[in-house]
């Protein structure tokens, strides 16, 4: 047998699904994939050559040129680069051994990475090395995994976290899942709807109403698949989920199994997370061991650097080894979703509230939170806080109060705008800060929740840096499929390049408003929807900043 | 992006499947080629050929003058061959030789044929002439080309290539079902559950039938049974892949009707309804059990079996051949295996079932129809069955008793009787035996055995050579007409662009020799006196009933399927829904036949031959256009194991050899051919691969076995080869 | 056809039946909706998104070639959102892609009064011409990514698979497998691609040649 026959040999039985598992096996191994390489593993996947090559060039870590073994990434995005990251990333190119010891044999690449979700270890870096990831620890030291900090009125979701260690003994047993099996799938669901619990990932689509859509439809198998392929600059939540306990999410996962009738699950870990993999798999072995999965099978499959990939059905591509492009909807996954079937697709944070709902009810969920954003919300907190982490609160505390949660402004700064929701967000500005932190009125004030993510710039901030960071990190997770996103993101990021640059030209604000609504309203996907959000809101916000010089 | 002068829309001229072309022109130059979306045939879909292999027609090498031997001109007699120069033209020789090609006009050629032809004719009688159809050329030009030797020379020495093609299908197919042409649509495949494809690497020659036959497996769940001994590109589509050794045909399809009796899959309702023959028939199939046909094939009983299930348990079951089942010296044979299926399973008579032999040619059907057959006239009528003779004797103003009612020589026929006592005279309309008739070296012997040769083509290739006088006619963009395409469709050719240089249709060019002729014998006319081609299809109409609905205002738009009854009848998708042309469909018991040739010690392969996507035939269009450039030299195929054994890395010079011949070639060592078999392609005249095939014939169909004979193989280094000039060998 | 019913495009009851998409419909009855990559002979993607229309409680744009036409739709063709969504498409076309030999698009830029040079310091995408192949010649720096031709070399028409997408966003390419010239692919040079290439991106190499001014054929 080859060498990559070997290599390849668990992922073999997947077809052309296997194909991205494949790919990272040789990846992890060899640093690169060659094209003798990339030629084999089409012949014993039955995968198109052209198609093979077309997988390869969409993945940011993946790679078909020579490279060194190991890569230093180094996070440059909004909140990192508030801590001096873009001049680190200057210092480590020219010097690695400022951070890394590189002894003949262990030469290493530095380059710049979208956010590491480690805003609260700003400014972040991740050490790879074939399948072995490091974090750049607060304290200087190389870690296996991230110490995080965790805070909030409330501990609900997060009650085991930030503690580290975790294992199934210490998450007690399945209490929720047993309580589960003793109602039927539609009792289930129809608590979960009366939760009135939804999605965590920024859509916050009814997760009841979703669960029973994809159990009504037709076909076999069903699917759920954990969306952990977080990527949004600026969030980190599910990060610490998954690290500090990830039995809930798995618990949370078995449940919507049960519920819609699903006999395999898949957790789509980003790439980046690689750290977590063993966290996950230690988990899923202890769960499999005592039994609590049976009946349900569930797979770990790592992202492979791809924004894109958090979009539900670019996942699905991404799980069926496909470059990941966006689908058409509808149909909708929940009847048409990953290889065609009827798949329940749901945020880590999202699948982690489902166990206490069942096992405490409906009702005493609803305690926290307002009428129409029930429960309570992981946020994550970081720029210039003096605690950046992630602070648990019940929906409905206004901004101001989760700023204090989080120590107030560093340095005794005053708050200048807040990016909320992410670079796919808005900013909020000090006569923002009594604003009530629920979907609905957020929304009133033409802003948006999405995933948690609370970004604080104080006074000294130049905020066109932050449109030109926000703006080039679109343009290079476009996925390039639809005009508006693949044309727009690009022509944004160079107006945005002038205004950085203090060099606007007449027309640009129009400019960058047709082109932003153009996104906005045409583009295919949710990542063209919101590419131009935040440049918008500064827009309007701050029309002074883009009058031409 | 030019702007064209005009889009021309018209038929492809290289295979069967007749896709509908668009030939943009600009300046007379054909710049681009489109197909529509919405045509019936092909949907818009091209291959290579179609596409980019059209600019043969500007060829520098292309003939566009009459052209006559000096030797012809002063009427000396023609010298010994052994003289000819190694050149021909252009490139006469330095020092003026009496074989050098004198650039005439058409009142001296077109002179010179008749008188020569009418001289051999009153020396020698209609025994003396023959005549090569063009299945090349359309419907008129090889109606008018038979019209010709059979109203003019009185003789039935015409055929054309399907002699060396689907004789041996069609003689099977007339002899069970009293049909010979394709039962069903290509397309209908997107509606069968179950095709078997044999013989046929159709991805390759039928290039978008293939495409149909992939989406009927990719998009509609069909199951593909290959039977083929070279791993063709459709194995990768395929259910079931039964690699028989060559020759062994009869063997596993009979031993698949086996199966079927044997578990009573067949379908007793049709039996009984629409055949004969069928308590015979069982009887000669007790030999034929899945596991003789493993031994003798090596196809594992198992897969026979499934094979024959699959089949006969499917709603709509059809069967798509090649030349893999006719090219045999028990083509026939091998062709009625295949029919039995169909009829045990009533697979035949329905939308997407049937038997389909896939046509190779663009006109082939066409040729066939019109009758360039030494056994038929146009319309498949026999020559030796009472009252077709007369039907043509009324139509050709011929006297009572005029047409020879005697079944002529076929192809391989008329050469191997050349000679002063046989065919003296043979007149070549777009064909080159030179490279497709079996066993060159001894076709060679008899070419030049010829007193007297005509050959009417576009370029002078390796029959050109042997010539007495070229006569040049235009290719298929210069000439108006109609082809037929393997599914029955007559569809209307149209010039695109005005005849280059002197060239002329080859119908005009017919019609004036006729009546060349006509005036020496003295003899009052058949009719030559043709406007426009649409006249000369409507002569046939008026007496071959399945034509007699097809005008060329009918076909304008789409082309018709024949049999079109009359002049409001829609054209005929699939045949045989009621009854067959003889009635009822004949079992015919068969015994176990294989290759003539098998492998021994000192010629321990099996070597088959067949062609490529890119190249066409005998070469002379594809080598003298663009095509030659994508793929450029022969290349012989050769498995892995063997090439191991023999020494033989990819890429090297080898040395094939049979007992008729040898050529010398690279080796392209793949696992598209299977262990013990050579595969080598047709189409390089610089390494014939019909130097080496068998010339035994099909009993009844007179067919040559190119797909079975036994070869050697060993390398060769590059100091041995000597470098052959294009046209000799 | 099978059950049908009546929407409304442009305030205008139409007829339509199960499974028509509202590109369809609107052809249908003569209304005219601009389309890029839209093809007849393969897969609809909406992804240029000319096509979109206005539809009556729908927050969003929808691309009428692959919407399904519902009972009771009320769509807009032409509604201020969708001309500006139009127009500042073909802004950024014209500023990323070669337009010249796409008569049909530079149409539509005249109708939608689209401006060429809207995008100032714009970087086109640039790439020299591939001419490795004696059949046809791939001139990138016109490929409006508009996807027919990776379609039609998989499922839509070929199933050869020769090429595919390489990069991603707006650096999207078609590419090889590894950048391989043609003659070292699966390619069979069919020229469905060619065939259905917008904006002669692809072009035989005869046209190409003429274009020159050159003799088109390699012989002479």
């Amino acid at each position: 047998m080859s060498d990559i026959a070997s290599l390849i040999q668990p992922y073999l039985s997947h077809g052309r699904s296997g194909l991205l598992p494949a790919l990272q096996a040789v990846q992890a191994e060899y640093g690169w994939i060659s094209r003798e390489q990339a030629a084999e593993i089409a012949r014993l996947l039955h995968v198109p050559l052209a198609e093979v090559h077309g997988v390869i060039e969409f993945y940011d870590l993946l790679h078909n040129k020579p490279r060194k073994k190991r890569t230093l990434h180094v996070c440059t995005d909004a909140a990192c680069s508030l801590r001096g990251a873009d001049q680190r990333l200057r210092d480590l190119s020219a010097d690695p051994t400022l951070a890394v010891k590189t002894d003949p044999g262990e030469e290493l690449q530095v380059e710049p990475s979208p956010c590491l979700g480690l805003c609260d270890h700003a400014p972040a870096m991740v050490l790879e090395n074939g399948r072995e990831w490091r974090i750049l620890g607060l304290n200087g030291e190389w870690m296996d995994r991230p110490l995080s900090l965790v805070g909030g009125t409330v501990r609900r979701i997060t009650a085991r976290c930030g503690n580290g260690r975790t294992s199934l003994s210490a998450y007690g047993g399945y209490r929720a899942w047993n309580r589960a099996q003793q109602l039927s799938p539609q009792q289930v669901i129809d608590e979960v709807k009366a939760s009135g619990l939804f999605g965590r990932g920024g859509a916050a689509f009814p997760t009841g109403l979703k669960w029973e859509s994809a159990a009504r439809a037709e076909g076999w198998p069903k699917y759920v698949v954990c969306n952990a392929d977080e990527s949004e600059p600026g969030t980190f939540k599910d990060r610490l989920l998954l690290a500090d306990d990830p039995h809930l999410v798995l618990e949370g996962m078995r449940i919507a199994a049960y519920a819609v009738g699903a006999s395999k699950g898949y957790i789509y870990l980003r790439g980046e997370y690689a750290y977590l993999r063993p966290i996950l798999e230690q988990a899923l072995r202890e769960a499999q061991e005592a039994g609590l999965l049976d009946g349900f099978e569930v797979e770990i499959r790592m992202g492979a650097g791809a924004y894109i990939c958090g979009e539900e059905t670019a996942l699905f591509e991404s799980i069926e080894g496909k470059r990941g492009f966006p689908r058409i909807k509808p149909p909708f996954p929940t009847t048409h979703g990953l290889f065609n079937k009827p798949t329940v697709i749901n945020n880590v944070e999202t699948l982690a509230n489902v166990p206490f709902i069942i096992e405490h009810g409906a009702a005493a969920y609803r305690e926290l939170g307002s009428e129409k954003s029930p429960g309570s919300k992981l946020f994550c907190l970081s720029g210039d806080v003096a605690r950046p982490g992630i602070y648990e609160a019940p929906f409905g505390i206004t901004l101001k109060e989760l700023l204090e949660m989080a120590g107030g402004m560093a340095e005794g700064g005053s708050p200048q705008a807040i990016l909320l929701g992410g670079a796919a967000g808005a900013f909020a500005t000090p006569r923002h800060l009594d604003i009530r932190l629920t979907y609905e009125d957020l929304r009133q004030a033409s802003l948006t929740l999405g995933a948690g993510v609370v970004m604080v710039f104080d006074q000294r901030r130049d905020l066109r840096q932050v449109l030109l960071k926000i703006g080039r990190f679109f343009a290079h997770e476009s996925c390039g499929k639809c005009y508006p996103c693949q044309m727009g993101t690009r022509r944004q990021a160079e107006i945005l390049e002038r205004l950085a640059s203090g060099r606007l030209l007449p027309g640009d604000r129009e400019r960058l408003e047709d082109v932003g609504w153009t996104m906005s309203d045409a583009s295919l996907c949710g990542l063209g929807q919101t590419a131009a959000m935040a440049v918008l809101s500064a827009i309007k916000e701050w029309p002074e900043l883009f009058t031409p010089s | 992006m030019i702007t064209p002068d005009r889009v021309v829309r018209t038929v492809c001229p290289y295979c069967g499947v007749g896709c509908a072309l668009e030939l943009h022109v600009k300046d007379d130059l054909i710049y681009r080629v489109t197909s529509p979306f919405d045509s019936v045939v092909n949907q818009g879909n091209l291959c290579v050929k179609g596409r980019f292999g059209y600019n043969f027609i500007y060829h520098p090498k292309r003939v566009t003058v009459p052209l006559v031997r000096r030797y012809l001109l002063e009427g000396q007699p023609r010298p010994p061959r052994a003289e000819a120069p190694q050149a021909s033209y252009p490139g006469n020789g330095s020092t003026p030789s009496p074989w050098d090609w004198i650039e005439t006009d058409w009142e001296t050629a077109l002179n010179l044929v008749a008188d020569h032809l009418v001289r051999i004719y009153r020396e020698s009688g209609p025994k003396a002439m023959a005549t090569y159809g063009s299945a090349k050329a359309t419907n008129e030009d090889n109606y008018l080309l038979q019209k010709i030797f059979r109203a003019l020379f009185r003789t039935n020495n015409v055929d054309h290539c399907t002699r060396l093609c689907h004789a041996g299908s069609v003689t099977a197919l007339m002899q069970s079902l009293g049909t010979s042409a394709m039962s069903n649509t290509a397309i209908e495949v997107l509606d069968s559950d179950v095709f078997i494809v044999t013989g046929s690497n159709t991805t390759e020659n039928h290039p978008i039938i293939a495409l149909h036959m992939k989406r009927a497996v990719r998009e509609r769940g069909a199951k593909l049974i290959v039977v083929d001994p070279r791993r063709i590109e459709l194995v990768d589509f395929a259910e079931l892949w039964l690699p028989l050794r060559p020759g062994t045909n009869v063997a596993v399809f009979s031993a698949m009707a086996h199966v079927i009796v044997k578990e009573g899959l067949y379908n007793r309702a049709f039996i009984e309804a629409r055949t004969e023959g069928f308590e015979e028939y069982v009887k000669s199939l007790e030999k034929f059990t899945p596991e003789f046909a493993e031994n003798v094939s090596g196809v594992p009983a198992e897969d026979i079996r499934r094979a024959a299930r699959l089949y006969a348990t499917a709603k709509n079951g059809a069967i798509f051949w090649g030349m893999g089942i006719s090219q045999l010296s028990h083509g026939t044979a091998s062709a009625l295996t295949l029919v039995h299926l169909a009829l045990l399973t009533g697979h035949i008579g329905r939308r997407s079932t049937g038997l389909n032999p896939l046509r190779g040619q663009n006109n082939v059907q066409g040729s066939s129809d019109m009758g360039v057959m030494p056994f038929h006239f146009p319309g498949y009528m026999r020559v030796d069955a009472p009252g077709n003779a007369e039907k043509w004797e009324k139509a050709w103003n011929i006297e009572p008793g005029g047409l020879s009612r005697e079944l002529g020589l076929t192809t391989t026929e008329i050469l191997s009787h050349a000679g002063p006592h046989g065919v003296r005279a043979l007149y070549i309309m777009g064909e080159n035996p030179m490279m497709t008739e079996p066993n060159l070296n001894k076709t060679r012997h008899h070419i030049e055995q010829l007193d007297f040769l005509v050959v009417q083509d576009l370029f002078i290739n390796e029959t050109g050579v042997y010539a007495d006088v070229f006569l040049p006619a235009t290719p298929f963009a210069e000439k108006d007409g109609t082809f037929t395409n393997t599914d029955r469709r007559v569809q209307r050719v149209r010039a695109a662009l005005p005849p280059r240089g002197q060239s002329r249709p080859d119908w005009q060019i017919l019609c004036d020799v006729a009546k060349r002729i006509e005036a020496r014998l003295g003899r009052p006319t058949a009719g030559w006196e043709y406007q426009h081609p649409s006249e000369i299809l409507a002569e046939v109409s008026r007496v071959v009933p399945e034509y007699a609905g097809i005008t060329y205002e009918r076909i304008e738009k789409e082309g018709l399927q024949y049999p079109v009854w009359d002049l409001k009848h829609p054209g005929t998708p699939f045949l045989f829904s009621e009854t067959f042309p003889r009635g009822r469909g004949r079992f015919i018991p068969l015994d176990y036949v294989t290759a003539a040739e098998t492998p021994d010690d000192e010629y321990p392969f099996i070597l088959t031959t067949g062609r490529l996507l890119e190249h066409w035939h005998g070469g002379t269009l594809t080598r003298h256009s663009s095509l030659d450039e994508l793929y450029p030299q022969a290349y012989v195929e050769i498995h892995p194991a063997d090439a191991e054994m023999h020494g033989i890395k990819d890429g090297m010079m080898v040395k094939v050899s049979t007992r008729r011949g040898e050529v010398a070639l690279r080796a392209h060592v793949t696992e598209k051919t299977t262990v013990g078999v050579l595969f080598i392609p047709m189409h390089f005249a610089e390494a014939a691969a019909n130097l080496l095939t068998n010339d035994v014939l099909d009993p009844q169909a007179r067919i040559p076995e190119y797909k079975a004979c036994a070869a050697q193989v060993f390398p060769l280094h590059e100091e041995m080869l000597s470098p052959l000039p294009r046209g000799r060998y | 056809m099978s059950e049908t019913f009546t929407l409304s495009i442009n305030g205008i009851q139409v007829t339509a039946c199960k499974g028509q998409t509202l590109l369809e419909v609107a052809r249908e009855h003569g209304i005219d909706i601009p389309t890029i990559c839209y093809h007849p002979a393969t897969q609809s993607n909406g992804l240029c998104r000319m096509c979109v229309v206005e539809v009556e409680g729908m927050r969003l744009l929808q691309p009428a070639c692959v919407v399904p036409a519902q009972a009771e739709m009320k769509v807009q063709t032409d509604s201020p959102r969708v001309h500006r969504a139009r127009k500042t498409i073909l802004e950024m076309l014209a500023s990323t892609a070669d337009l010249s030999e796409a008569p049909e698009i530079q149409r539509m830029m005249q109708a939608y009064q689209a401006d060429p040079s809207r995008f100032p310091e714009a970087e086109p995408r640039h790439i020299p011409p591939i001419d490795d192949n004696p059949m046809y010649v791939r001139e990138y720096s016109k490929c409006i990514l508009c996807w027919r031709c990776v379609q039609v070399c998989a499922e839509d028409a070929q199933y050869t698979y020769a090429i595919h997408f390489s990069g991603r966003g707006y650096h999207t390419r078609i590419d090889t497998f590894y950048g391989l010239p043609m003659t070292a692919t699966t390619c069979v040079f069919c020229g469905q691609c060619v065939g259905v290439c917008p904006t002669d991106a692809l072009e035989p190499k005869s046209e190409y040649l003429l274009e020159q001014g050159k003799y088109p054929f390699p012989f002479r």
